[in-house]
């Protein structure tokens, strides 16, 4: 059963000055889907997704959030079903602690008192914000700023969770907490639209990838056929990540039967390959 | 490395922030030769950027804190030298380009730089293309600066670097914004100063494949301390000691620990850190 929650239908977008950003964008994200969405800078990656919490509004053809067309909603309607985490936390972040932070959007969308308490206690263990519930955001680090504005919205509890070059800025330990995250939405069924320049990230949280390429969604596969897929790989700029860049060599050296996303799947494949 | 001449010197160096309780660098010894590509690799707040910022004379010059210990630049002491005359041998990019642009064009953007250091007007346009050349993006001069893409920014905030012809090129995370392309690019620019040029690069990243598949060395710093120092292979083989201050290894590298350490896999020689070395290394075993 296929439940869509995000539709849209020959979407175009032109900004001011008759820049075109986006064309004839076909697209349904089903429920518990976690979609990756990558391209180059300025292919309309993020163009596309702003759509879909109304932050932008079609130029032509439509969107729908949950069958609802997002024409005449305000972003404000909309938040309680769609969470956008900006790439820059800066854009989002307003509020003088970061509890203050993680309590403003459910107590807005008219969450009893008591919850609000709970989902703000539940977002600071989750995402090791103890030691700075006090702290004001723009006071600490870039890292864990931008994990205080993913926790923001995680407070929210949207039925579909947009995620902005999540790990960006990153180090390696504020990385897998945003590993810890998708994982985490995944098992709750949320759906999650990714989009993201980090290769390891997408192939292994993702279970589909759009591809777009000077404002049109070129390809809409799974990321094993993406990156299989030279031809593209090539003329959109990405590189796989290392690990399945090496298991597609030796797949076509006929030394592994498969295409590996992950660094486990690669280490249990040549394992059983070899036990062969 | 053993025949090359130092560039860079650092004895002992301990520098504590004005603002802080525990010191940002411990005990730092390092030297760095002409014509090395390095990378430091090190969790937000390891000390990358505090290193770096004492490489320029900006610390102890310009930031309050308390130094120990002595820095040399191609001979000169930090200490004795502000960053003024610094800035002739050591350059230095920024993470994110949108903080260093400030200009109207990309040319008038470079010319900045070279005004500061007092070069002669009718010079300029000479060094400005040359620049721009090196970096790839000849023809650009007339274009304001942010109207470039990503990566396009990060080569012009190396061509204004370039343009006062250090003979040291600092990068702090200079392609964190930029998109796949772009990265390729700022590397590879990075690449071609280093053999073409030989200009010494010291770059702080967090992308480890690609750290080893470019740098000569690795520098590891952890709490303010430099706690591994070596080839991409030498560094990359300490698995777990990396992992264990929350560093990542090359994908490759991980796998190969990973296939010795829960399959009991002999895999012979040492690990790999490029798809190359690893290619060749389960190449055969696979055969």
């Amino acid at each position: 059963m296929t439940d869509p929650v995000i539709v849209c239908e020959n979407l175009w977008h032109v900004y001011p000055g008759d820049i075109l950003a986006l064309q004839e964008a076909n697209l349904t994200i089903n429920a518990g889907e976690i979609l990756g969405v990558i391209g180059q800078n300025g292919s309309g990656k993020t163009t596309l997704v702003k759509h879909f919490n109304g932050l932008l509004k079609p130029t032509r053809g439509k969107v729908l959030v949950k069958g609802v067309d997002t024409a005449g909603k305000r972003i404000q309607q909309l938040a309680k079903d769609v969470g956008y985490v900006f790439q820059n936390p800066n854009h989002q972040l307003f509020a003088r602690t970061v509890e203050a932070e993680l309590e403003f959007g459910p107590r807005n969308l008219g969450v009893p008192e008591k919850e609000v308490i709970e989902r703000r206690e539940k977002a600071i263990e989750f995402f090791n914000l103890q030691e700075l519930r006090n702290h004001h955001p723009y006071r600490i680090g870039f890292p864990l700023r931008k994990l205080v504005g993913m926790a923001s919205i995680y407070t929210m509890h949207p039925a579909v969770f947009i995620l902005d070059e999540p790990t960006t800025g990153q180090d390696n330990v504020t990385t897998r907490t945003v590993y810890r995250l998708i994982h985490k939405l995944r098992d709750e069924g949320s759906t999650v639209v990714c989009v993201a320049h980090d290769m390891i990230l997408l192939a292994e949280v993702v279970d589909r990838m759009i591809v777009l390429r000077d404002t049109r969604i070129i390809a809409d596969a799974t990321p094993r056929e993406v990156f299989s897929n030279r031809e593209l790989m090539q003329s959109t700029h990405l590189l796989p990540p290392q690990v399945t860049e090496l298991s597609l060599r030796l797949k076509a050296e006929g030394k592994l039967p498969e295409i590996e996303l992950s660094v486990n799947d690669m280490v249990a494949g040549i394992a059983s390959h070899l036990a062969k | 490395m053993e025949n090359a001449k130092p560039v860079i010197e650092i004895d002992n160096l301990t520098f504590t922030y004005s603002t802080a309780e525990k010191p940002a660098l411990r005990k730092v010894s390092l030297t760095i030769y002409e014509g090395e590509y390095v990378a430091l690799l090190g969790l937000n707040g390891a000390g990358k950027t505090t290193l770096q910022l004492c490489l320029n004379g900006v610390i102890p010059h310009l930031v309050v804190g308390e130094k120990a210990g002595v820095i040399k630049i191609m001979g000169l002491d930090t200490e004795e030298y502000p960053p003024r005359e610094l800035a002739k041998l050591i350059g230095l990019v920024f993470d994110n380009p949108e903080f260093q642009l400030s200009q109207m064009s990309v040319a008038e953007e470079i010319a900045l730089g070279l005004e500061n250091l007092g070069i002669p007007t009718e010079e300029m346009p000479g060094i400005i293309t040359n620049a721009l050349q090196a970096v790839g993006l000849s023809g650009f001069e007339e274009r304001s600066p942010f109207e470039l893409s990503g990566g396009q920014q990060q080569r012009l905030s190396i061509a204004s670097a370039l343009a006062m012809q250090p003979k040291i090129l600092v990068m702090d995370e200079p392609t964190s914004n930029v998109d796949p392309i772009g990265k390729e690019e700022v590397f590879a620019v990075a690449a071609k100063l280093n053999k073409e040029k030989k200009i010494t690069i010291i770059m702080a990243e967090h992308e480890v494949e690609v750290m080893a598949a470019f740098s000569d060395r690795i520098i590891v710093l952890n709490d303010g301390e430099v706690i591994l120092n070596g080839t991409p292979v030498e560094v990359f083989t300490n698995v777990e000691m990396l992992e264990k201050i929350g560093l990542r290894v090359p994908q490759v590298t991980e796998m190969t620990h990973l296939l010795q350490k829960k399959h009991n896999l002999s895999l012979t020689g040492k690990y790999p850190v490029t798809i190359e070395q690893a290619e060749e290394m389960l190449g055969k075993r696979l055969a």
